[in-house]
């Protein structure tokens, strides 16, 4: 289906009119109501949280907001959500359990921010935290990156029943960029990393990360945002019915066994 | 972002560095006879240092341990038995070298993996442990140490023991790739249901804890101890420095800096740490064990 190198992907997920959450949420949800506040410190624009109908199922949205120009961007930090943001997403999360309501993550950010507030804030606390809670939040939560899925700050909101893709999205433990700068201290060498770090739908597939990987349009979802949309309803409506016919405790133990089985090791 | 990690441990060893361009350091120094504290440039006898357990008795700095100094320091003697011994990572992304860097570790080492987990007493108390030896790949968390941990927490949570875990890592080893982000979610899962089933579980912070290993089971402790001056965080310090574009106090992610915003319950000297640790377990109903088994 797609023969496009993990390179050329990363330059397409990069493209200014790559649709976001603010294209796509109007189209796939209605009624979206926002929910605003951590309730501890602030409110995070690098994500966008609230309650909407998917077919006429209440949902609950938990969605990381790439700007679509330099003023949102600015607003939204570049998708680089501090603290905040992610404990805004777990109190949402924890609302949704309350009402038994499933919440839906779309993942898109190049990584949590990297800055002294978010460290004094605690930014390894609140992913760590996160990891924790969506494992044994009890109602159906399933994630769906979008674009970039860059290391711990994606992984915040992937902890889920059932992850999936969107065709040319990347999902991966540091930026291609960060991997070349570590391992072999040179940044320049991005695109050589691209293609070791095995980071396509594709290879989240293979490695049991990744469980769907929804068609976007023909050479991207910038080509056709209704389509591309539409395929993301259709999966998230089809899931939501689907997970939500668990009983709980069976769900949660296949959401613990997800995670549980990844790691390649011998004894 | 994860960016960077071994650089900061890199940047703190630096320091020591960036003195020389005052002239003031150039003579090499003998690796095994000084100890040059990276913290505060003291230089000590290796010998005195030793004794000391490796704190530097100019600034209390405390100083990175190998697992088998750690476990001396922590186990009552004759009492640890050691889970996964011969548990091996595979190179799931295909890195080049990969095998061949974990192996001269393994014999740097010697131990299997950057994680030693095992069952022991510490002054009568039945716990799991799990010692971080950031001598093995800075402690990068990988498919083996993911797995090791889930087993400790497991094995715990089955036999209703508390878990006392030792931290150090530069974060998730990034030749594994996605495999290893993913053992971030594993290790804080099996930590939840540790917790759910009522057990203690206690993190020690040593030096360095950063990137993934703090996103994930080294902040989810019930009760957070850190070791004075260490270094804890998720970004690394230059990541952060080229963000602000200007310079970071010297206090900015040591253990001190964590504790005065909230994320450590208290910091333990190296001499108190084992018991602390059997009071916490004491103050959390565990019995304590007259004698070791044998």
């Amino acid at each position: 289906m797609n023969k496009l190198t993990a390179t050329e992907r990363l330059a397409l997920i990069r493209l200014k009119n790559r649709p976001t959450v603010n294209d796509y949420i109007p189209v796939i949800f209605n009624n979206f109501l926002e929910l605003h506040g951590d309730r501890h410190y602030g409110d995070d624009p690098a994500i966008m949280c609230g309650i909407a109908t998917l077919n006429s199922v209440p949902v609950t949205v938990i969605a990381q907001v790439k700007g679509r120009n330099i003023e949102e961007n600015k607003r939204t930090n570049f998708s680089m959500p501090h603290p905040e943001g992610y404990r805004k997403a777990l109190r949402v999360a924890k609302e949704a359990e309350k009402f038994h309501r499933p919440v839906i993550c779309l993942v898109d950010t190049p990584g949590a921010f990297c800055g002294v507030e978010a460290e004094k804030r605690g930014q390894g606390e609140a992913i760590a935290r996160n990891l924790m809670e969506f494992m044994t939040l009890r109602t159906p939560v399933i994630s769906v990156v979008l674009g970039e899925g860059g290391s711990g700050g994606a992984l915040a909101l992937a902890v889920c029943d059932e992850l999936a893709m969107l065709e040319n999205a990347l999902y991966s433990v540091i930026s291609p960029r960060g991997f070349a700068s570590i391992l072999w201290k040179d940044p320049g060498r991005e695109k050589e990393a691209c293609e070791l770090m095995k980071i396509t739908a594709e290879d989240a597939q293979r490695f049991g990360v990744c469980d769907r990987i929804i068609p976007e349009a023909v050479g991207g979802a910038q080509n056709d945002m209704k389509l591309t949309a539409s395929n993301l309803a259709e999966y998230l409506s089809e899931a939501v019915e689907r997970i939500s016919q668990f009983d709980i405790d069976i769900m949660l133990e296949n959401r613990y066994n997800k995670f549980r089985k990844i790691g390649m090791f011998e004894e | 972002m994860l960016e960077d990690l071994f650089k900061v441990v890199r940047a703190r060893f630096n320091d020591g560095e960036e003195e020389k361009s005052d002239g003031s350091s150039d003579i090499n120094i003998p690796k095994d006879l000084l100890f040059k504290c990276p913290r505060c440039g003291t230089v000590a006898y290796m010998e005195d240092f030793e004794k000391n357990r490796k704190v530097c008795a100019a600034c209390n700095y405390h100083a990175r341990l190998t697992w088998q100094e750690r476990l001396q320091y922590t186990a009552d003697p004759g009492t640890f038995v050691e889970f996964d011994a011969g548990m091996t990572g595979k190179n799931p992304i295909e890195f080049p070298d990969y095998e061949k860097k974990v192996k001269a570790a393994q014999q740097q080492c010697g131990t299997n993996e950057a994680i030693v987990t095992g069952e022991c007493l510490i002054h009568g108390y039945r716990c799991v442990i799990g010692i971080m030896d950031s001598n093995f790949m800075m402690a990068s968390m990988g498919s083996v140490v993911g797995e090791k941990i889930t087993r400790a927490f497991e094995y715990a949570t089955e036999k209703k023991l508390p878990v006392v875990l030792f931290t150090a890592s530069g974060g998730a080893r990034m030749q594994e790739g996605i495999v290893s982000l993913m053992q971030m979610a594993k290790t804080s899962g099996a930590a939840a249901r540790h917790s759910q089933a009522g057990q203690l579980y206690v993190t020690v912070l040593a030096d360095p804890t950063t990137g993934g290993v703090t996103a994930s089971f080294a902040s989810l402790g019930d009760i957070i101890i850190a070791e004075p001056k260490v270094l804890i965080g998720f970004a690394g310090r230059r990541v952060i420095q080229g963000t602000i574009k200007q310079q970071l106090p010297d206090d900015f992610q040591t253990a001190e800096f964590m504790q005065e915003n909230g994320f450590v319950d208290m910091i333990v000297e190296r001499t108190m740490m084992r018991r602390t640790l059997a009071r916490i377990m004491k103050l959390h109903n565990y019995p304590k064990e007259e004698r070791p088994k044998s």
